[in-house]
This record gives structure tokens, C-alpha cells and sequence, in this order.
């Protein structure tokens, strides 16, 4: 019965079942990678989906694209990248022991995360009130193409998925800055760190398809 | 023990990479026909995405870690976007070998 063998590395107790903190490092990568190939695919089915349709109608949806606003979709772009940097530099932060600028750090990614939601609840607001939306809820009187309502179910299907993942990032990233607040994170134990972020990369990374694809090429 | 994957890329490294997605998210806005008027006809589209892979790379190498990273992670990675373009390539030779038929609805 050897109940003794604890092993506390960077004030973290590794769990039982690995033989090391590196060990249980590496496992919690390879986890968090393999969820992101599944969200890779789940998002890249809408991707095709989408290029194939607008090869189909390629006028409907440049119509559909005038009525989103570029310079919104540049600015959430701009916030989001900035957040990827604060993110990855809450890591640095804790790899290099200074666990005040990590926290700083986290609370910034957060805020980012705030004001992309923030914009994007005022673009959605737009598009509700003058009737482009998805399917039999399209009103929108001045259609210049057939089927524009499809134009706004990828919109709303994409932009709406990708949202929902900035909102968990969020809570994820709160949730580290409570816990960095009391100082749990540094040189030797950061993991939840990566995890999280590695997370907010792939929403960033999705983001910086989605901008593009739906704002510019028309 | 040092390990690949917890080695520590200077700040500076990532300042430069902040900047370098920020000059190319200007000009792929630049580059794009709805702002500036520049039509490159169906290549536009494909400018776009490949300034968008560019920054993805950018994104994964030194945000994502994958330069340093166990190659693994890496594999996968890139295993993902392999069947990704299995999906892609299948659904496209099968929609544009189709007679096409246009709604009117």
C-alpha cells in the first residue's frame, strides 16, 4: 500500500495515474489537440459547404456580402489577433515567473474577447432589423437575387458557431484569471494555460477564414 | 529536464508575428474588391484564402507552439486538414460534374 508517492511540481499535484508532470503535460496536449482536429472538421464541413454553394450562385452571395460592413470585420480581426498575443503572452509571462503579468495578461484576452462579442452583437442587431436572416425568417423587401435568405444561414450558421466558441474561451480564460490571481501558475506547471490557449488559437485561426470568406470575397 | 515543448520564444519573437498578422490583414483588405475596387476575377478568392493560410501557418507555429512542439501535435494537425481536403475534393469533382440545375425559388 504505498499511498506516498505524491508529486507536487510548481505547487501542482500530478494526478495519480502518470508517472511524471511531464508526462501528465504531454497527455493533456495530445487531448486538447485531438478536440481540436474534431473542431477543424466540424467547422470545416460548414467551409465547404459554403465555397460550394457560392460557386453555384456566385451573384447571390456578392450581394449577400454588401451587406455586411468590412470595417466592422476588420476591427473584430484586429481584436481578436491582439487577444491571440496577450493569450500566448500570459504563457511567456508564466514561464518566465511573473505571475502579476500573467494575470494582466489573461484579463486583457478576456476584455478582447468582450469587445468581439460586443461588435458582433451590433452587426447581428443590423442584419435582425432589416430582415436578413436565415431562411422563411428572411423579410428583407429589396433582394436583388433569388435565395439571398441562403447567404445569411451560412452567416448566421458560421459566424453564430464560431461565436459560441469565443463566449467558452471567455469563460475559460476568466476562469484562468481567477486561478492566476491566486497564483497558481509558473515556470513548472502552466498547463491549463496552453490548454485554453491552444483553444483560443483554433477560434482565432477559424476567424481568420471566416473573414474573408464572408466580408471581402464577394 | 529540458523538453522541446516548453521551450520559451522571446517576446520579441511574438511582437514581430503580432505584427507581421496585423500588415496582412491590411492587405487582404487592401487586395479585396468590395473595398478598393482591385479584381484579379476568379483569383480573388484564392488571393484571400492564401493570405488567410498564411496567417494560420503564422498562428500555429509560434502561437500554437507547433514550431517547437513535439511533432506529433504537428501530425495531427495536419492530418485534420488532409481530410479536410478529402471533403472538399470529393464534394467539388461531384457538384461541378453535375448538370447544373438553378433554383428560381
Amino acid at each position: 500500500m504505498s499511498s506516498g508517492n505524491e508529486i507536487i511540481v510548481g505547487g501542482h499535484k500530478v494526478a495519480h495515474h502518470f508517472e511524471s508532470a511531464e508526462q501528465e503535460f504531454q497527455a493533456s496536449k495530445l487531448g486538447i489537440w485531438l478536440f481540436l482536429c474534431t473542431e477543424i472538421l466540424m467547422f470545416g464541413g460548414l467551409f465547404v459547404g459554403y465555397v460550394v454553394f457560392h460557386n453555384i450562385y456566385p451573384e447571390m452571395f456578392a450581394e449577400g456580402a454588401k451587406h455586411l460592413d468590412w470595417k466592422l470585420g476588420s476591427l473584430n480581426t484586429v481584436v481578436l489577433l491582439v487577444s491571440s498575443f496577450t493569450m500566448v503572452l500570459s504563457i511567456y509571462y508564466a514561464q518566465t515567473n511573473q505571475s502579476k503579468k500573467t494575470s494582466n495578461m489573461l484579463l486583457i484576452t478576456f476584455l478582447c474577447g468582450l469587445i468581439f462579442m460586443v461588435i458582433k452583437a451590433f452587426e447581428y442587431n443590423h442584419k435582425i432589423h432589416m430582415g436578413l436572416l436565415p431562411g422563411e425568417l428572411f423579410t428583407y423587401e429589396n433582394a436583388q437575387t433569388a435565395n439571398l435568405a441562403m447567404y445569411f444561414s451560412f452567416y448566421f450558421l458560421m459566424t453564430g458557431l464560431h461565436g459560441s466558441h469565443v463566449l467558452i474561451g471567455m469563460g475559460l480564460i476568466f476562469w484562468l484569471w481567477l486561478r492566476s490571481r491566486k497564483n497558481e501558475f509558473n515556470k513548472d506547471y502552466y498547463t491549463p494555460l496552453e490548454i485554453v490557449g491552444l483553444f483560443w488559437h483554433l477560434v482565432d485561426v477559424i476567424w481568420i477564414y471566416l473573414f474573408p470568406l464572408l466580408y471581402l470575397v464577394g | 529536464m529540458e523538453h522541446d515543448s516548453h521551450h520559451i520564444i522571446p517576446f520579441k519573437t511574438y511582437l514581430n508575428i503580432l505584427l507581421g498578422l496585423l500588415f496582412l490583414t491590411v492587405l487582404t483588405v487592401l487586395v479585396a474588391k468590395p473595398v478598393s475596387g482591385f479584381d484579379a476575377g476568379v483569383l480573388n478568392a484564392f488571393i484571400a484564402m492564401l493570405i488567410a493560410s498564411v496567417k494560420a501557418g503564422l498562428v500555429a507555429a509560434y502561437f500554437m507552439h507547433l514550431k517547437y512542439d513535439n511533432k506529433l501535435h504537428l501530425a495531427l494537425f495536419l492530418i485534420s486538414i488532409f481530410f479536410l481536403v478529402v471533403l472538399f475534393a470529393f464534394s467539388w469533382f461531384d457538384i461541378i460534374t453535375r448538370i447544373q440545375q438553378l433554383s428560381t425559388l
